[in-house]
């Protein structure tokens, strides 16, 4: 299985987790859940869309980090990700 | 029904209308009480509750200097349990983490009240899911004084945890293994109590000036140990190194400057919060270097107001409680760090509380909404998690009353359309000031002429509502539960706000 | 013209966050030695995404890339080049180097269609660099030279202290070979950050040998560092008072007049004038002078 890990649990960080899967599925775990959580969830999905990446498990815990923070590790870890198969 | 801020509260309750209409009312004081100094020793906690006459349905009290080091509470309340009462009501100036060992009494319904102004913890989660049997309510320090002296608030017992006693039944907070320094909350308690029982570790002859007059007291019970003076320390009382803290403590110096707030002769209260303390140290600087004099500082003292005390840099502490051992430490040596009960602090029927007296006043904040009301009492979900304590008091007090908080605290942005619980209501509320920008109360007119002629950054709370919006995003709505479990009662006795149960 | 340059690490949303609240006249976001080899790939896309999010910053914003010798440089020179990036700090600046990073800026203005030209602030931190710092100073893209006495010292294997007298001669040859070709001068960072005073006299001496700026490591060591490299309102005022005296003179015309008592001729007038242009940039005169 290829997995890559990205970020990590500061303050203002967040720790994503991206395995391949035959179908897509994520899950966040936020300290802002209450107000951020669908806003997450929808930039994780324009994420996987631009990059085209349909077959992936994503597991995001989020201490809190803004967006690009958020974007920036999805996609450190879909490029480890990849490293890892290659 | 709805208050005057449109927030929703329990029917049939004197609804709040606003921050001065106490003014229209007269005090009302139920009598005190003397025992002519006839104090009774007793053996054992049970012999206590004989003693006084505990029953079930009482309402017992406390007072919270000792903070988190308090032993008293828990041993009482352990009493209690094993004796078997029940439908007890807690009267206490505030409740802390150690205090959780509570919990249980409540969920077993031995206690089933709590009254106090300011809770965190373990106990304060138990309220929040419900298990309290009876409404909590919250009050301010000043207002507890006013509910004890009207009435509202009827005390059974009071055990006050006394640092040292004497022979003759008078209390002190200044000896002992536990001294914890003035005894500022436990001041209505011991005159309006029906009865008072000084627990105490410390025996000492004489004690020339007692904080706690032997006149109202029944009882002393003496015991092996009433805190651990680790705990009695403030866990806040540092000033912050966090960068983001300092700028917002330089800018409300700005303020301060610009406002001509920090002359000779003036007065001032701070938090113990790490901003507050970074202002403090700023503002000691501005003094020495321009060579000013402060009339006063008041409120819960620190450290930092001992050194400035000491350095003549202001002539009088009023303290209502120390905040660490070396504020007690001063209160017993310096004849111009002076002891105030909770009412002469506070209370808005007294005839000169020393919150009018002040020229300013630095308060922190969980939320502040578009009309500059303040939460300090729940987190945004609704989660009880501190309380009044002397926020709604002295920011009615005070001249101009300035909140010092972070516009995002791990993204949550800290301005809100409508905060989660009114605490202290927006009229009541001056200047905002966060590390990007600082908004100034509308109806201050004044401050807004002299401030917009500087070049401090400020901004509607709009517009800075926007600007954390602009970093964090716009935070989705979240519904609390419609369930009722407590309210929030201002110092005039007025209910300003309720507390849901969390989801 | 820059009093202050906050080194900030690249990997470190929280701080990245608030650079904009800090003060800093300039931000250097370092992909080298504050991000471990293993997390270089992170702090690159974490910088890509937070300058494409970022707008009008109030700040210059500078990266430090690892040094062109390794093969980390270029790689994050395509992460991070962007219209927002000021300019390039580049670590164990050599002659060799400087030039081989203004061409790879070429290629990446061109590619991605920049239209200023990016500049390059090298880092003095060996014992080369400091022999070549006339050669290095005029080379173009250079804005800036900047003190990296850390490195500087352990290349010439002496001790470090908090004095600093072990780096005076290079202090002071950077600061003139930036006078001779006019760029800035950028002091090297106090590295207690515990110790406001300590800051605030090697600041002082830095400014007295004619450094411009100096880097702060943490933001709370900014207030000190902007207020050094900041004129004086003494000064300004004094310089005011020469200025002023100046045009008198020259409506009379005379060349050398005397002011309090002491002689003013015209490098003493030049050296006012210059000053009033660093406090009208820094927003230290009042509306009267915004001439």
């Amino acid at each position: 299985m290829k997995i890559g890990i990205a970020g990590s649990l500061e303050s203002n960080d967040c720790l994503v987790t991206i395995k391949d899967s035959d179908v897509l599925s994520i899950k966040v775990q936020s300290i802002v859940d209450a107000f951020y959580h669908d806003q997450i969830v929808e930039l994780i999905q324009t994420v996987l869309e631009d990059v085209n990446m349909a077959h992936v498990d994503v597991t995001v815990i989020d201490k809190g980090a803004l967006n690009y923070t958020i974007k920036a590790r999805l996609l450190t870890a879909l490029h480890r990700m990849e490293a890892s198969h290659a | 029904m709805k208050n005057n801020l449109g927030r929703e509260i329990f029917d049939q309750m004197k609804a709040f209308a606003s921050s001065d209409a106490f003014e229209q009312e007269k005090r009302r004081l139920i009598n005190t009480k003397t025992t002519e100094g006839s104090v009774v020793f007793l053996k054992n906690i049970e012999e206590t509750f004989k003693y006084v006459g505990l029953k079930n349905g009482m309402t017992i009290s406390f007072h919270h200097h000792l903070r988190n080091g308090d032993k008293v509470i828990n041993f009482v309340c352990d009493a209690i349990k094993k004796e078997g009462f029940k439908d007890i009501t807690i009267a206490a100036s505030s409740l802390f983490p150690n205090n959780g060992p509570l919990v249980e009494l409540i969920k077993d319904q031995t206690i089933t009240g709590i009254v106090t102004n300011y809770i965190n913890g373990p106990i304060a989660n138990a309220v929040g899911m419900g298990d309290l049997k009876k409404p909590l309510i919250m009050d301010t320090h000043g207002g507890r004084a006013r509910a004890i002296e009207s009435g509202d608030l009827k005390i059974d017992v009071a055990f006050i945890a006394t640092p040292a006693v004497d022979k003759e039944g008078n209390g002190s907070g200044k000896f002992g293994p536990s001294a914890c320094g003035t005894l500022g909350y436990a001041i209505q308690d011991l005159m309006y109590a029906k009865k008072v029982v000084l627990i105490s570790d410390y025996m000492t002859d004489n004690i020339i000036e007692p904080e706690l007059s032997k006149h109202y007291v029944d009882a002393i019970l003496m015991v092996d140990k009433i805190g651990d003076s680790e705990g009695i320390v403030s866990g806040t009382t540092k000033i912050t190194r966090d960068p983001v803290g300092r700028k917002i403590a330089r800018d409300t110096v700005k303020v301060l400057e610009a406002l001509n707030l920090i002359k000779d002769g003036f007065s001032m209260q701070t938090g113990a919060g790490g901003i507050s303390l970074a202002v403090v140290e700023y503002v000691k600087n501005i003094m020495i270097s321009k060579n000013i004099k402060a009339r006063f500082a008041s409120g819960g003292i620190t450290g930092q107001y001992v050194d400035m005390l000491e350095n003549n840099l202001v002539d009088t502490l009023y303290d209502v409680q120390c905040f660490d051992l070396k504020a007690a430490r001063s209160y017993r040596e310096n004849r111009r760090h002076i002891a105030i009960s909770a009412s002469k602090y506070g209370n808005p029927f007294e005839d000169n509380p020393v919150v009018n007296d002040l020229d300013f006043v630095i308060l922190g904040a969980t939320e502040v909404d578009l009309d500059f009301n303040v939460n300090v009492t729940t987190d945004s979900l609704g989660q009880i998690m501190g309380g009044s304590g002397g926020h709604a008091d002295t920011a009615h007090g005070a001249k101009v009353t300035i909140i010092v908080t972070n516009l995002l605290k791990a993204r949550l942005p800290i301005i809100k359309e409508k905060v989660t619980c009114v605490t202290t209501p927006g009229e009541d509320i001056d200047i905002v000031v966060t590390e990007r920008g600082i908004a100034i109360n509308p109806l201050r007119t004044d401050l807004i002429e002299t401030l917009s002629k500087t070049k401090l950054p400020i901004l509607t709370m709009k517009e800075l509502m926007n600007i954390a919006h602009d970093i964090a995003g716009i935070p989705s709505n979240y519904e609390m539960s419609k369930e009722p479990i407590g309210y929030v009662r201002y110092r005039d006795g007025s209910i300003i706000d309720t507390l849901y149960k969390i989801k | 013209m820059h009093r202050s340059y906050l080194f900030i690490p690249g990997n470190h949303p929280a701080m990245l966050q608030n650079a904009d609240i800090f003060g800093a006249d300039a931000v250097i976001f370092d992909l080298e030695d504050a991000v471990s080899i293993t997390e270089k790939d992170s702090a690159r896309q974490l910088m890509k995404a937070y300058f494409e999010t970022i707008k009008k910053p109030n700040f210059s914003i500078y990266v430090r890339i690892n040094a062109l010798t390794s093969s980390l440089g270029a790689i994050d020179l395509n992460m991070v080049m962007n219209e927002i990036v000021e300019g390039i700090v580049l670590p164990k600046a050599t002659v060799n180097d400087i030039k081989m990073l203004s061409k790879l800026l070429d290629t990446f203005e061109n590619a991605r269609r920049i239209k200023k030209k990016t500049v390059i602030i090298p880092i003095i931190e060996t014992a080369k660099a400091v022999f070549e710092i006339g050669q290095i100073a005029q080379l173009p893209r250079v804005s800036a030279l900047l003190l990296g006495a850390e490195d500087l010292t352990g290349d010439m294997e002496i001790e470090r202290t908090k004095q600093g007298i072990e780096i005076e001669y290079p202090r002071a040859k950077i600061a003139f070979a930036c006078k001779a070709f006019e760029i800035e001068a950028i002091d090297t960072p106090f590295t207690d950050v515990t110790d406001d005073e300590g800051l605030e006299k090697d600041a002082l001496h830095a400014k007295s040998l004619g450094m411009n700026a100096k880097c702060a490591i943490h933001p709370n060591q900014l207030e000190s560092i902007n207020r050094t490299f900041t004129p004086s309102q003494t000064a300004i005022d004094e310089a005011l008072r020469i200025v002023k005296a100046d045009e008198d003179a020259q409506k009379h015309h005379r060349g050398v007049f005397s002011l309090n008592g002491k002689m003013v001729d015209k490098p003493v007038v030049d050296r006012a004038k210059k000053l009033l242009i660093k406090a009208k940039h820094f927003g230290m005169l009042g509306e009267e002078y915004e001439k």
